[in-house]
């Protein structure tokens, strides 16, 4: 079961039920070029925004972008029109709303997976490289060769920071591990080419891999094909991704932008809204790792004791796990 | 087409003014019986569609500056129309040109915008006016077919513009692939910026759009150049007969349309967005070839064109805005209504307004051998 | 023969008033038939009977009315009034499936056939009678061979159309029309697409229809043919009929004038020609066309100002590859072109526009494919060819004004009707569009003058005036190189005749001595020799 991020789910429907601030918000989210049904990130978002209007019975407004000028555009009119707080999906979103943030003071923006330095902007980040951290401990321990693999996206700082962490955990598993790491591209189209994941993946499992993790989009869904037709393990991400291959996919590392959606929402009605940064991590529960009916066969509970204890380790701060963006480099 | 209404007698202004209007109504017709079966409201859709282009200065301003975009890409349909080929390389174009304007603004800052302004858009029409010289010189001497090779040379545009932005062009440190922000006084200045209107993307390109248009219709129509290559585009032997050479033109009018298409990064890169990204070209160079069509390859239609091109993107963005259940992609399919009655259907009410109107304009005609 | 469509109701009264020979109803009777193009008149009252077993002739000049009057007929268009009986029963043709219901056929002057299918399948093609190709074919062949046999139209039926002469094409469009049933055929301009020796074949073709008791409608404006092969005539002017007369009791001088409404020169006047210098001389020359082959052998001759030397020969001998070549919009594949002191071959190619420079007019054989650019406004199309003249160019502007008057000047000089610069050159007649390009070549003053089939489909009246402005070209010291498959007309024109043969001059002959038995057998390949003993 996902226990930590259904309890605090749970919690929130509980605190929200009772609650008669609900006319006070008015909330609003511009997505990005991808389109709310882009099986991913915006789509994560949607379900966040759509379960909190379920819940509360508050309606929210939304917006999708199809040209740059257009980010600007939308937000700019769902402040005029009084919406407030406005999510701004996807670091794309940050020099519009740098713009429109100053000219609208007293509207609350929250924007997801950027940093924006304004007092009515809450920038939402989070810490991909915990929750790697723990897929890599799971990783090495269910690995037999000692080899694993990782299939990234494109080829940028974030996604190298889901492959440092994922190193870290497998190393802190198994020193002498070794992880073969291959990025797809270095355009947005790497995000989505499950045929160049396949083979990614494929050639990671030739050279003696057998668990592969991907951060990839839609590429991943190619690269966890490729695993359960070879007989090996994958690893989903953002989203859980468990229910695909079943007995194949060993767990999947959750994202959880559906939450953050759902909290902005949340603390705003609630007026706990604060501006400034949230990073999630491990502790926020932000970001974890799933178990359910589909993967638990392959969860052994020493498996399952051990990931549970680092995962404490590093909310404690015993294990620092090393973020690439912080240097760009993977130095732990 | 001049020559259906020129044998049917049907007065000009029928064939060029109210069939375009009777076919944009079917459009919006079938669109707003859509509209209904969604369970909205079409009057209030056109409401918010004319208000979201039209009601208030931030729509104008959007409206305008989508018009701008598609000024430039139906100029360089209509051009290569005349010389009778088919230019659909309009987006690989734009893009080039895009990229050139972009290095200018880019590594050229040192100037002063007053350099920086003719030099941007001479970088422009440079750039697009070499990406579709290949193609031109291909189908001149080669006959390799011009829609063929500039739909390809888009994908070799958007391959190479890739390639750039992320390996060489990227700001460093930086996700997504895009070149740095360029110098703020190479801005093309926003019209917002020059009088007192509200904040929007419409800038400078608009006047460099009009002047475009300007210097389309004097060349093709009142110089010499233009003479040839609309005779090579009616008809080849007749230019050969004249001693036109048809190659020279087939290049020169693919130049001159890829250079115009090139422009449309002045638009969106010097006006808007102001550092180089991937896929600004956005398929502006796919309905310029409607805006082209619907503006019987004239300034003046393609400028009244772009602008209910411009008006359906701004309006139908608000559209989407104002009501949810109108998605997007709804916005798209009554953009696509629109080309499919103006473009495909154009003349699905030609014979009943030549049951209305028509008249054999004379006796030589009726009776042609 | 209702099924098809047309609805068809007896009228005994107009079949016995109206009744032919030996007491039979007409095939066709038109009966007050009026058709407008809004404030145009196509067709006025007009009434004519044509009678059953009989090939009756339809002259008038281009816009006289009669192809909207066949596409009446044929069911193209609908008559604003007046009825049509066929078989002497009303019959209500509202489109050509009615038309082939009530047993017309009609042979268009552009063949309506799919080149890459056979012979075969074009004739079944829109009556395939069902689903399945073969059994509608297999039927269809029996029925050719049939057709072939009767009509003796020997066409091999598993031929590629693509493959075929003009000629065979025709006769496939002859047999597609009995195929559907027809009894009377309308044939539009049959023999302007024909070689003589073709135009001949056709003859017999009808006239073997003829006997089997078919009705030809034939639609032309040379007078010669009507003269040869119809029995009755109908000659049309202005939307009107102008005469139904007998072929035996008038004769070509009487028709024309009752065509065009006037009395009619058809003979040129001129005097003898006193050539000067040579303007032109041609040596050893050869064209080789697009695909290879050689269509201009060691041709040789000069023109010398105040001349006209006429090229007579059977189309398609290599006359347009050399009137081409002389232009400069073909290159010469070896040979020598000079022009005065200008020497122009394979290795110094010059261009139509680098001829035009030289002092070189030319009046293109097909005034659509080369002549005029049809979209084009008139005065648009008046300055093809000489666009770049300092005249009306500035240093960027072209100064349309200028140009619109230089045009109006032409439409005047030339009689172009209507005179109107800034019409499309498509809404012209033929005679004038001709009018407009002979204009364009001749105002030029050039020194040499090239003309090719100056007159084809082109109308009496403006032939008239096309040949007089040629003799004066002429005696204005001009040379004048005139190609032609008319005889008449190089016969009359030309002061020397050469004569082309499979892209050879087969030989030269003096106006003087020139007859058409002579040329006929030179067109054929005999050298003049043999063809005078033959003679």
């Amino acid at each position: 079961m996902m226990r930590t991020l259904l309890g605090a789910a749970a919690a929130a429907t509980m605190f929200v039920a009772s609650a008669s601030w609900a006319q006070d918000v008015k909330p609003a989210v511009v997505f990005d070029m991808g389109g709310k049904f882009d099986k991913s990130f915006n789509e994560g978002i949607f379900n966040g925004a759509e379960r909190f209007q379920k819940e509360t019975g508050i309606e929210y407004r939304d917006a999708e972008v199809t040209a740059e000028a257009q980010r600007e555009q939308f937000l700019r009119k769902f402040a005029q029109q009084g919406f407030d707080p406005v999510i701004a999906v996807g670091f794309a979103q940050g020099p519009a709303l740098e713009k429109v943030a100053t000219e609208f003071p007293d509207t609350r923006f929250s924007i997801i997976d950027m940093v924006v330095d304004l007092p009515n902007v809450q920038s939402i980040v989070f810490k991909e490289h915990e929750g790697s951290f723990l897929v890599g401990v799971l990783a090495a321990m269910a690995s037999e060769t000692g080899k694993v693999g990782f299939v990234g996206g494109m080829d940028i700082g974030l996604i190298r920071r889901f492959a440092c962490g994922y190193e870290q955990g497998v190393k802190h598993v198994n020193a002498d591990a070794e992880v073969y790491q291959n990025m797809t591209g270095t355009t947005p189209a790497a995000w989505n080419d499950p045929v160049k994941g396949g083979e990614l993946a494929k050639s990671q499992f030739d050279r003696g891999a057998d668990v592969v993790y991907a951060a990839a989009g839609g590429t991943g869904l190619g690269v966890l094909q490729a695993a359960n037709d070879a007989g090996k393990l994958s690893i989903g991400v953002d989203s859980n991704q468990n229910y695909l291959h079943p007995g194949s996919v060993l767990t999947s590392m959750l994202k959880r932008v559906d939450v953050a959606a759902y909290n902005v929402y949340k603390t705003a009605a609630d007026d706990t809204w604060a501006a400034g940064i949230q990073v999630l991590g491990l502790a926020e529960d932000g970001v974890g790792w799933a178990l359910d009916d589909n993967n638990s066969a392959l969860i052994s509970d020493e498996m399952k004791a051990t990931v549970t204890q680092v995962r404490q380790d590093i909310i404690d701060g015993k294990i620092a796990v090393h973020n690439y963006t912080d240097n760009n480099e993977c130095s732990f | 087409m001049a020559g259906a209404a020129a044998n049917t007698g049907v007065p000009r202004w029928v064939a060029v003014g109210l069939l375009p209007v009777i076919n944009l109504l079917a459009a919006f017709l079938v669109s707003g019986l859509v509209i209904l079966a969604i369970g909205e409201n079409p009057l209030r859709a056109l409401a918010i569609l004319l208000n979201g282009a039209f009601g208030y200065q931030e729509g104008i301003g959007f409206t305008l500056y989508f018009t701008t975009n598609f000024i430039f890409t139906g100029l360089a349909v209509a051009v290569a129309f005349h010389c009778g080929l088919f230019n659909i390389g309009g987006e690989g174009q734009a893009t080039l040109g895009g990229l050139g304007v972009g290095l200018v603004l880019l590594y050229l800052d040192f100037l002063p915008f007053v350099l920086i302004l003719p030099v941007a858009i001479a970088a422009a029409v440079v750039f697009g006016a070499a990406w579709s010289y290949l193609p031109g010189l291909l189908q001149a001497k080669r006959g390799s077919h011009v829609v063929i090779t500039t739909i390809m040379f888009n994908f070799i545009a958007s391959a190479l513009m890739v390639y750039l932005l992320s390996q060489i062009l990227i700001k460093p440190g930086q996700m997504s692939p895009e070149s740095r922000e360029v110098a703020q006084h190479t801005w093309m200045p926003f019209m917002h910026d020059i009088f007192p209107i509200a904040r929007s993307p419409w800038n400078g390109s608009f006047i460099v759009a009009l002047l475009a248009c300007a210097f389309l219709w004097v060349f093709v129509w009142h110089t010499r150049w233009g003479y040839e290559i609309r005779t090579v585009g009616a008809n080849a032997s007749a230019a050969v007969y004249a001693g036109i050479s048809p190659s020279r033109n087939i290049i020169l009018a693919m130049v001159i349309s890829g250079g115009l298409a090139g422009m449309l990064g002045v638009n969106e890169i010097m006006g808007v967005n102001h550092r180089l990204i991937l896929n600004f070209s956005a398929g502006y160079g796919f309905v310029g070839i409607a805006v082209s069509l619907m503006g019987r390859n004239h300034p003046v239609g393609i400028v009244l064109a772009s602008l209910l091109f411009g008006a359906l993107f701004q309006g139908g963005a608000d559209l989407a805005f104002e009501i949810p259940k109108i998605t997007r992609e709804m916005v798209v399919f009554i953009q696509g209504l629109v080309i499919l009655f103006a473009g495909a259907l154009e003349y699905l009410f030609w014979p009943f307004l030549v049951a209305v109107f028509g008249r054999e304009a004379d006796t030589a005609l009726a009776a042609a051998e | 023969m209702s099924e098809g469509g047309a609805s068809v109701s007896e009228r005994p009264e107009a079949a016995t008033a109206a009744s032919g020979r030996a007491g039979l109803p007409p095939a066709i009777e038109l009966r007050g038939i009026n058709k407008s193009f809004g404030p145009v008149r196509a067709n006025r009252d007009v009434s004519l009977v044509i009678q059953k077993g009989s090939i009756h002739g339809i002259v008038g000049e281009n816009g006289a009315g009669k192809s909207t009057l066949m596409s009446i007929l044929y069911g193209f268009y609908q008559a604003d009034s007046g009825e049509v009986f066929v078989d002497g029963r009303k019959a209500n043709i509202v489109s050509p499936d009615d038309a082939i219901a009530a047993g017309i056929g009609m042979v268009h002057q552009h063949f309506m056939l799919v080149d890459p299918f056979t012979v075969l399948e074009n004739v079944v093609l829109g009556a395939e009678g069902g689903a399945l190709l073969a059994e509608g074919k297999a039927k269809a062949r029996s029925e050719l061979q049939r057709l072939e046999h009767e009509y003796s139209l020997e066409v091999d039926i598993d031929a590629v159309v693509g493959d075929l002469s003009v000629g065979l094409r025709q006769r496939i469009e002859i047999l597609k029309a009995l195929y559907r049933g027809a009894e009377t055929l309308i044939l539009d301009e049959p023999t302007g697409v024909l070689t003589p020796q073709e135009a001949d074949h056709l003859f017999r073709i009808l006239a073997s229809l003829k006997e089997q008791g078919k009705t030809i409608v034939l639609i032309t404006h040379k007078l010669r043919e009507i003269m040869a092969i119809t029995d009755n005539v109908t000659v049309m002017r202005g939307g009107e009929v102008a005469a139904n007369v007998a072929t035996k009791d008038t004769d070509t001088e009487q028709l024309a004038e009752l065509m065009v409404g006037r009395k009619v020169l058809l003979r040129v006047e001129k005097t003898p020609a006193q050539p000067t210098e040579t303007v032109l001389t041609v040596t050893g020359l050869n064209v080789v066309d697009g695909a290879g082959v050689r269509r201009v052998k060691d041709v040789g001759f000069t023109v010398r100002a105040g001349e006209i030397v006429g090229i007579a020969g059977v189309a398609g001998n290599g006359q347009s590859e050399l009137l081409e070549a002389l232009a400069g919009i073909r290159q010469p594949a070896s040979g020598h072109i000079r022009v005065r002191d200008q020497d122009i071959s394979a290795e110094h190619a010059v261009d139509a526009r680098g001829m035009r420079e030289l002092g070189l007019g030319h009046v293109p054989e097909d005034r659509h494919r080369m002549g005029l650019v049809m979209p084009f406004a008139a005065n648009e199309s008046s300055i093809l060819g000489y666009h770049y003249d300092p005249a009306y160019n500035g240093r960027i502007i072209m100064e349309r004004q200028k140009i619109i008057d230089l045009c109006a000047a032409q439409m005047k000089a030339y009689d172009v009707r209507p005179d109107n610069p800034l019409l499309t050159s498509a809404n012209f007649s033929g005679g004038n569009q001709q009018k407009i390009v002979v204009a364009r070549e001749m105002e030029r003053n050039p020194d040499l003058l090239l003309v090719g089939q100056p007159t084809r489909g082109v109308d009496i009246g403006a032939i008239e005036f096309i040949h007089r402005r040629l003799i004066e070209m002429r005696d204005a010291g001009k040379a004048v190189l005139l190609v032609s498959v008319e005889l008449d007309e190089i016969m009359s024109l030309a002061d020397r005749i050469l004569v082309m043969f499979d892209g050879a001059i087969v030989g030269e002959v003096a106006q003087s001595e020139a007859n058409e038995q002579v040329l006929g057998l030179m067109m054929a390949g005999v050298s003049p020799d043999a063809a005078d003993e033959v003679a």
